[in-house]
């Protein structure tokens, strides 16, 4: 393989997480209140409310079950909209973070599940109003799994995130598709998805390493 | 006229004493009812005709049903039931973690029910609660996890970690602030909760199964904090429980719920001596298998339940020495509550009808109270 593409796939690299971190960091933000949301308005917890969580849910599911590559194509006007352009690592952030925002709110959800009811009995009986309930109670006690979660779901991205390559997304799958499939060059593909395979291995540690650091039961 | 009025005088004084031996055995009877009037204290808790129901797909349950009393500043009250019998949901209704179908509850004056959530996250600051299963926060230490109550109610935070430590100390886990609540034994997480709960400095501490997680010995030391605490700090508790010997030890009233109903309501003391209702006797005489009783005969055995009077003379020593018959204890199990020996005694009765006789006959003339008990009750240990 040549230098050339070799400094590409640095670059390629580097657009890769700069993708995937700002994308999965856009959708916690939106997907955390509403994984929270979901949970304390289902029946019985301390914001019930029927309505709310019935139509979040609904359209979490919605979202989630159309697959990425469509939600790329789908988003092109919204994209374009947004970024003034529907190719390039920018424009990908934008449906790289609406199809994660469901996956992040439905991770959370579950993270937030694992809390046992028990402290929220508690935490109502000492008179904690429901903001402290969450943020005092609920999200301290559920960090090392949301954690984890955060670990999975930027592997996840980082695969949606090769798949923006397809509709002219920048980083690392992008390169793949190009030169590995389009032009036979087998080395680079391998190169990539060599690469791909240790970025993962990497959050998937990290993330591993600091819910294990957090937890203490 | 002299020789007419004395008698009349005579009669006047005697019906006098009737009346005021008639007011005191009253008195004495509504002992603390009276105590509490005259005094001016008011109940801490009032209930009053409370019901909490539970609807199903197709059914409805009374979980509490109808019921009303009183619990009075600085005492132990204890609510027994069996599992099931709706009282960890009474309590629950004590600081409206659950809302009531019908009836009031009055805390300290208040109607709670009729308290906005913002005034009843106020008014629970001042009732703390203890669970069966702790309910620390694993993520958290212990200290962070004492200062948890005063952290909500915005105290400063030096503050906060001061009385922190204070309560710690006060539970005997000083040297325990920077460890995690996994680092601890049940025993000793539970001692973290009453912590926490002492941190508010609140009026009553409700306690739901507190100390239903924990061996016998642990229970023991539990109990006795409590106890201690309740002494010191003159704190109202109320403990929740299904186990009699936890009311037996700490307990001062004593409130016996059955099927959502209030059974039997009282001092320990009278509960125990003399339980009027099924639920109460239920509760207190353990069933003839629990005894388990050692040797399985043929003859015919007795239950002689002691209420303290006869627990200091040696009634069966005089009863073989009465009689010259012999009997046999089978099992027998004796307690002190509230300073009375109670206690029961499974005996076995000679072979011989006359023989059985005089040796009931004896009992019957001692006063003590005994009821003959079917043999396959004991057999089927």
């Amino acid at each position: 393989m040549s230098e050339a593409i070799w400094k590409m796939i640095r670059s390629g690299v580097l657009e890769t997480l700069q993708m995937t971190v700002i994308s999965t960091a856009l959708a916690y933000l939106i997907g955390l209140p509403l994984g929270i949301l979901l949970v304390v308005t289902e029946k019985g917890h301390i914001l019930q409310n029927r309505i709310i969580n019935t139509i979040l849910g609904t359209i979490m599911n919605i979202v989630r079950s159309v697959p990425f590559l469509i939600l790329l194509v789908v988003l092109v006007p919204f994209t374009r909209f947004v970024t003034g352009s529907s190719i390039g690592t920018t424009a990908t952030i934008v449906p790289l973070t609406v199809g994660t925002i469901p996956i992040v709110a439905r991770m959370v959800e579950s993270s937030l599940k694992e809390v046992s009811p028990g402290i929220i009995e508690a935490a109502e009986s000492m008179g904690a109003s429901p903001a402290s309930i969450i943020f005092r109670f609920i999200l301290p006690e559920a960090t090392p799994s949301l954690i984890l979660g955060g670990a999975i779901n930027l592997a996840t991205v980082l695969g949606y995130s090769a798949m923006a390559g397809c509709i002219g997304g920048g980083g690392i799958g992008a390169i793949a598709l190009n030169y590995g499939w389009y032009r036979y060059q087998t080395d680079v593909l391998l190169v990539t998805v060599v690469i791909l395979i240790l970025i993962v291995q990497i959050f998937q540690e990290v993330g591993t390493i600091l819910a294990a650091k957090k937890r203490h039961s | 006229m002299g020789h007419i009025v004395y008698p009349y005088y005579l009669l006047f004084i005697s019906a006098i004493s009737i009346f005021a031996d008639i007011l005191l055995k009253y008195i004495r009877k509504r002992k603390e009812w009276f105590i509490y009037k005259m005094s001016g204290q008011t109940a801490l808790f009032q209930l009053k005709n409370v019901s909490k129901v539970f609807h199903t797909k197709d059914s409805e349950v009374r979980a509490v049903d109808d019921i009303s009393l009183d619990i009075f500043p600085s005492e132990i009250f204890g609510i027994i039931g069996m599992s099931g019998a709706g009282k960890s949901t009474l309590v629950r209704t004590l600081n409206r973690l659950e809302n009531v179908t019908s009836g009031q509850v009055i805390f300290d004056g208040q109607i709670l029910g009729d308290l906005s959530s913002k005034e009843l996250r106020a008014q629970r600051r001042s009732m703390a609660m203890i669970f069966q299963s702790f309910n620390l926060l694993t993520q958290k230490t212990v200290l962070a996890n004492v200062m948890l109550p005063m952290k909500i109610a915005h105290v400063p935070h030096k503050e906060q970690k001061e009385r922190a430590l204070e309560m710690l100390k006060v539970v005997g886990l000083e040297n325990k602030a920077t460890a995690w609540p996994a680092q601890l034994s049940g025993g000793q997480r539970q001692r973290v909760a009453i912590a926490r709960a002492l941190a508010m400095n609140p009026k009553v501490l409700l306690c739901d199964e507190a100390t239903s997680a924990l061996d016998p010995k642990i229970t023991e030391e539990i109990l006795s904090l409590l106890k201690d605490i309740n002494k010191k700090m003159n704190l109202t508790i109320v403990i929740i429980t299904h186990e009699m010997s936890v009311v037996e030890k700490i307990c001062d009233r004593v409130a016996i719920i059955s099927e959502g109903r209030l059974a039997e309501i009282g001092s320990v003391k009278e509960i125990f001596t003399s339980p009027k209702t099924e639920a109460a006797k239920h509760l207190i005489l353990p069933a003839e298998k629990e005894l388990n009783p050692f040797d399985i005969t043929d003859r015919r055995c007795i239950r002689i339940v002691f209420d303290g009077r006869e627990a200091s003379e040696p009634l069966i020593a005089n009863l073989v020495e009465a009689t010259g018959e012999k009997v046999n204890i089978l099992c027998a199990n004796t307690k002190s509550v509230g300073g009375v020996g109670f206690g029961q005694m499974i005996v076995e009765l000679p072979s011989e009808d006359d023989a059985v006789e005089r040796v009931l006959q004896y009992i019957r003339e001692k006063g003590v109270n005994f009821h003959e008990v079917q043999l396959e009750e004991v057999k089927s240990v």
